[in-house]
């Protein structure tokens, strides 16, 4: 007497392959027409050039990818599996070339949905003598290129992420430069509101530049910034601290009335850092630390 | 085990950390540079770890140790060549360090123990 | 919900119960931080609390186990690491995990430190039983 739950899975495991095997058949017969009606129905959404140019590889890839993964037995139910591996990163390039030639989430999964056309035409004339048999092959289909066209709008979607946050990133930088002033010395305007994501920043480019230029003084300018609070002074006394650590040492400037009043008010210790109330004050005395000694010739 | 070799260059000594530190070579380093400080009378220790990519609590107390010992025996330690990610982490972990003294490189490392020595008259 | 690519092992773990094990598992860490291209930095601190956190597992909580997942929320992925042990267990935890903290032997700034150093971090400890500690940074 046989396990039941064998037979079970035995059972399952036929009509598996009896699909894909089916579905194989489909791709592999006149798959030139099938493709053609896969790029007819995935242009009705777009006109978008570049992309109809490389439409036919991507579609041939991905037409490839999925043979050798029915080949290899993939469950049609679990695109997750390790089998659908290689159709996944297919589907990732392709939404990640779309995403960078500019085209839209909906047309990316678009172009994947369209399979639907030529794939459902292929099942239906295989199997119109089994109504039963076409519609959960059918079923199967349409849920397998759902899943497809949910992978490619995901990693569509985490491209776009990354390139915003590049973006951001390149936008952080240009708007806080590390300028030399003086042999050893440096100088980090900073303007705008100073936050933990911002002053990381600076701190970091701050200190890899001391470490390029070999420069023993940082000036941190914060004339451009509106409001100094006890986390925005946390922020810039890590800052220091760390390079101290290094080794250099660091003069704060733009230190205006307003925001002296606030430092002594809300009592925050800025341990023997030295401040001066103007950039020119800090050079001023960032020179002379450094033993250079400037004369004017009378004239 | 490997001990991490101390070289001496006048009245100084130097110490160059190029490998992932495994606890005991750290106090080996320790112990050996308290043993050499005392039999060179050495001014000056001049650690370089500008190699070193992580410097823990473990490493941050036995720098602040050595700084102390030295300075006990009338030498100075200078720790040089910090990494910023280094130093950023040891800020975030609330390291101090407090009382070792830090250059950016060898040359000014070297410069400041040399400025000391002179200050203190040389012997 | 999209499953990630399963072309690398997500988890493991490693055994801590030498002091050698430190410097491993400082250099396991590194490999996987690397790969989850961290930034320098956010590297650097993920290792550095390994570090203090193993040593805490072999020197106090007298050898242990280090489990490593990468874990994935929505769009972004991060590194999970769970320092374990079945030593002593720590009395008073909000005394451990102020700065400076010594039980005696030196757990010192460690622990507090790591917490500084991660995005999340969790305490677990019951005295007699050991002590659980996991550390979560996202890229």
């Amino acid at each position: 007497m046989k396990d039941p739950t064998r037979t079970f899975a035995e059972a399952h495991w036929i009509r598996m392959k009896q699909e894909n095997a089916l579905f194989d058949d489909v791709l592999k017969t006149e798959p030139e027409a099938l493709l053609k009606s896969w790029l007819i129905e995935a242009a009705q959404s777009g006109d978008n050039v570049a992309i109809a140019r490389t439409a036919p590889h991507d579609a041939q890839e991905l037409l490839g990818s999925l043979q050798e993964a029915l080949r290899a037995d993939a469950d049609l139910a679990r695109f997750d599996d390790a089998a659908w591996g290689r159709t996944r990163s297919v589907l990732s390039e392709l939404s990640q070339s779309r995403a960078a030639q500019g085209a839209s989430a909906g047309e990316t999964s678009y172009f994947v949905l369209a399979i639907k056309k030529p794939l459902f035409a292929g099942l239906r004339q295989r199997l119109a003598a089994d109504p039963e048999r076409a519609f959960d092959a059918l079923w199967a289909a349409s849920t397998l290129v759902d899943r497809m066209a949910q992978w490619t709008a995901t990693t569509y979607q985490r491209s776009r992420e990354s390139v915003i946050q590049r973006q951001q990133q390149e936008l952080l930088e240009l708007s806080t430069p590390v300028v030399k002033l003086w042999d050893g010395v440096l100088a980090a305007p900073m303007i705008g509101t100073l936050d933990s994501s911002r002053t990381q920043l600076v701190m970091e480019s701050l200190l890899q530049r001391i470490v390029e230029t070999g420069s023993e003084l940082a000036i941190i300018d914060i004339t451009g910034v509106p409001t100094v609070d006890t986390l925005v002074a946390q922020h810039l006394l890590k800052t220091v601290t760390a390079i101290r650590l290094m080794g250099a040492d660091c003069i704060i400037s733009g230190i205006r009335p307003q925001i002296a009043q606030t430092i002594v008010q809300l009592g925050i210790d800025l341990q023997g850092i030295v401040t001066k109330a103007t950039l020119a004050d800090a050079l001023s005395l960032a020179l002379r630390k450094g033993g250079w000694v400037i004369s004017r010739p009378a004239r | 085990m490997d001990r991490i070799p101390i070289l001496k260059m006048g009245r100084c000594l130097l110490v160059t950390i190029q490998v992932d530190l495994l606890d005991q070579t750290a106090l080996a380093l320790q112990d050996d540079l308290a043993e050499r400080i005392s039999a060179t009378a050495a001014q000056g220790v001049l650690i370089d770890i500008s190699a070193l990519e992580i410097v823990d609590s473990f490493v941050g107390r036995i720098l602040a140790s050595i700084s102390g010992i030295a300075a006990i025996m009338g030498a100075t330690l200078v720790v040089v060549g910090m990494q910023p990610a280094v130093a950023i982490t040891l800020v975030e972990l609330g390291l101090s360090l407090d009382g070792v003294r830090t250059a950016l490189d060898v040359e000014r490392g070297m410069a400041l123990l040399q400025a000391g020595e002179r200050s203190h008259g040389g012997a | 919900m999209v499953a990630p690519e399963p072309s690398a092992p997500r988890n493991g773990a490693m055994a801590l119960v030498a002091e050698r094990d430190i410097v491993a598992c400082r250099q396991l860490v590194r490999k996987l931080a690397q790969e989850l291209k961290f930034t320098l930095v956010d590297q650097t601190k993920m290792i550095t609390a390994a570090s203090e956190l193993s040593r805490n597992t072999i020197v106090y909580g007298l050898g242990g186990e280090m489990r490593w997942e990468i874990v994935t929320e929505g769009l972004r992925s991060g590194l999970r690491l769970a320092f374990e042990d079945h030593g002593p267990g720590i009395p008073d935890t909000a005394l451990a995990l102020t700065d400076g903290w010594t039980s005696g032997t030196g757990m010192g700034i460690g622990l507090s430190g790591s917490r500084r150093l991660v995005n999340d971090f969790e305490l677990r400890t019951v005295v007699g039983e050991g002590t659980c500690v996991t550390i979560t940074r996202w890229r």
